[in-house]
């Protein structure tokens, strides 16, 4: 059990990165405490795997420092490191029992056979696979043998983290609720960090107290499933959390506020003082589809849109709307009055976000 | 219900049926035939059951034959199969060498059979030949013209260097087939390189594995012309392998009738021995 630390942390698989995007982690500093329930959430591609490899040590990173409990670990190999892993694809050795499978680790550790023993039927038991212990692992089915694959890393209660690579990929879909349970039943039976990698915002939500999203090779939002719905502090993850993602407008500061096209939408003079603060590029503004408040009745004072599309989801409705140029999504409840041809709408001013160059423009307490 | 008579179905079948028939079935019949008969010219043949057959199966000859033929396999097995992984697991996997390990290993496959017989016919001549003038300086007496062992020993070195590679490149590339994933939960399971290859590698070779027995048991069961032109057979008898004798028989004393006989059950014997190795080692599948 421990604390993981990554410090400075690069890196490249070019041997001579000439800038950024050779980097399939940028420099990043951060903290997975012992004990925490995290989940490490992108799109494919963004270096989840790479970032996970570099913690277990199958991967050395090119740049910067991983520390276990305080200890540099870079040196140690992933034997020496006692983490547990455990891969997108189901990985059982072929030729033995389930038994001998999970108990694979804990021989090699040269742990007493009682003891295994024991240690295999808990685990075996948690994850429903009793009725299997005597089975060739070849014969088991894609589950069953992810179920091992999972078994081999639980059933070393001693390990410093485990992580998980997307483990869930190949399971059926009513039985990933049901693993994903176990995770957390286990997680809290046994205190072990635990980092789990996926690109499923539901997954990372249901598995994870706090969750890490990366995006272009570094870490862009740690927080709590409800800060990232709430505050994303970055438009990726404005984008990628939620269903629709976040509706974000490029705009111009001007005074009293921002405008694009003939809108013009009022900020508070704390933030209007940060836009002239900063150099920025880019100006946006995002607000979540379920925070855009619809009237009921026509309102003068209100923005002004077009309905272009109105789908029906059963428990509500989304509507595709069109202000001045801008499409935005809406999130409508089913009990609500779905407005004709011109809708009135309002942007509340505790959930609208000011990014500058892609990143949350806050106000300083 | 109403069956549909249509049998045109059969005319597809029929091209694999007569290409079958003329390239295996026909040859072998006529082979049959000789077996049963006495046949001295076209309007003389005699029918004579299982008289070729007794003959042949009591024949101390040919039971020497077979009983050098089956010690010789098993040796080319039990060297060539651990040799052949062992040359695998060790070859680079990437980079320049691996090109030219895999060149220089393909290297005797290419080598005509006839060829690998007179390279080390010359290469172990006691008085002209490297090997052996350089052995029998360094004190060792080495002859295989005179010497049996000297003469097993060296067409079973001619083997193995001739056909190793051949277990050695399906191994690699069985190797090669096996997912990096493997690798790295053996790694964060703590497995020793010993258990790495026992649960790992070995299981994941069988299929490659199965196809490089049998085509080293089937090729050097069948083995001919190179101790034929290495030791033309001997001393003596001491390298005259089961197609060595069935030659002699057939084509030196053109005993077409027992010959015939001995070469269906030569047949009969690969095909129950390749059947055996097959089902060994296919079988541990079927366990539950």
């Amino acid at each position: 059990m421990a604390e993981i630390h990554l410090r400075n942390l690069a890196h490249s698989y070019s041997p001579t990165p000439a800038g950024p995007d050779d980097y399939a982690i940028r420099e990043m500093n951060h903290v997975w405490e012992q004990g925490g329930a995290y989940a490490l959430l992108g799109p494919s591609g963004c270096g989840k795997s790479t970032l996970l490899n570099i913690i277990s040590g199958l991967l050395s990173p090119s740049e910067g420092q991983v520390l276990f409990d305080h200890k540099v670990v870079n040196e140690l190999t992933p034997e020496k490191r006692n983490i547990a892993q455990v891969f997108q694809f189901p990985v059982v050795y072929d030729t033995m029992t389930v038994f001998d499978n999970l108990a694979f680790p804990l021989r090699n550790q040269g742990m007493a056979e009682a003891k295994i023993h024991s240690k295999v039927q808990e685990i075996a038991e948690v994850l429903d696979l009793q009725s299997l212990l005597s089975k060739k692992a070849r014969n088991l089915t894609a589950d069953e043998k992810q179920k091992v694959s999972m078994g081999r890393g639980l059933v070393r209660d001693d390990v410093s983290a485990i992580l998980f690579d997307e483990p869930l990929t190949v399971i059926d879909p009513h039985l990933k609720w049901k693993l994903r349970r176990k995770l957390k039943q286990i997680h809290e039976q046994f205190n072990i960090t635990m980092v789990y990698v996926t690109h499923d915002q539901l997954e990372a939500s249901t598995f994870a107290d706090k969750i890490a999203v990366m995006y272009g090779g570094q870490i862009v939002q740690f927080g709590t499933p409800r800060e990232l719905f709430e505050r994303p502090s970055h438009t990726f993850v404005g984008y990628f959390i939620g269903s629709p993602g976040m509706n974000l407008i490029e705009v111009q500061a001007e005074a009293g506020g921002v405008r694009f096209a003939g809108t013009h939408l009022p900020l508070s003079a704390a933030l209007q003082q940060r836009i002239t603060d900063t150099h920025y590029t880019t100006l946006q503004v995002g607000i979540r589809p379920e925070f855009i408040h619809v009237w009921d009745e026509p309102n003068p004072d209100a923005l002004q849109a077009d309905v272009v599309h109105v789908e029906d989801l059963g428990t509500y409705k989304i509507l595709t709307l069109n202000l001045d140029g801008a499409p935005l999504k809406v999130r409508l409840a089913e009990d609500k009055p779905v407005p004709e041809g011109r809708a009135s709408i309002s942007f509340p001013a505790q959930w609208l976000m000011l990014y500058v160059d892609d990143y949350l423009l806050e106000v300083l307490p | 219900m109403n069956k549909v008579q249509n049998n045109k179905a059969w005319w597809l079948v029929l091209p694999v049926f007569l290409l079958v028939a003329f390239s295996a079935v026909i040859p072998m019949m006529t082979v049959v035939n000789y077996s049963v008969q006495d046949i001295f010219d076209q309007s003389s043949r005699y029918f004579v059951g299982a008289d070729w057959y007794k003959q042949v199966l009591l024949d101390p000859r040919l039971h020497d034959s077979l009983l050098r033929q089956f010690i010789y396999s098993a040796c080319v097995l039990l060297i060539e199969i651990p040799l052949g992984i062992a040359i695998a697991l060790t070859m680079p996997t990437k980079g320049r060498w691996s090109s030219l390990v895999l060149i220089i290993l393909a290297i005797p496959l290419l080598i005509p059979w006839n060829v690998v017989g007179t390279i080390w016919q010359i290469f172990g001549r006691a008085d002209i030949g490297l090997l052996g003038s350089t052995l029998n300086a360094m004190g060792i007496s080495y002859n295989y013209a005179a010497n049996t062992m000297d003469a097993w020993v060296t067409v079973l070195v001619m083997d193995v260097w001739h056909w190793t590679s051949l277990v050695a490149l399906l191994c690699y590339s069985g190797l090669r087939a096996i997912p990096d994933v493997y690798y790295q939960a053996a790694r964060i399971d703590r497995a020793s390189a010993w258990a790495v290859f026992r649960h790992i590698q070995l299981p994941k070779l069988k299929s490659v594995l199965l196809i490089a027995v049998m085509l080293r048991f089937m090729d050097s069961f069948m083995i001919y012309t190179e101790p034929f032109v290495l030791t033309g057979g001997g001393p003596g008898n001491a390298t005259t392998f089961l197609s060595q004798t069935l030659t002699q028989m057939a084509v030196g004393q053109f005993d077409l009738g027992p010959a015939a006989a001995f070469s269906l059950v030569y047949f009969l014997i690969i095909l129950l021995v390749s059947w055996l190795f097959y089902t060994a080692m296919t079988h541990s599948d079927a366990n539950r």
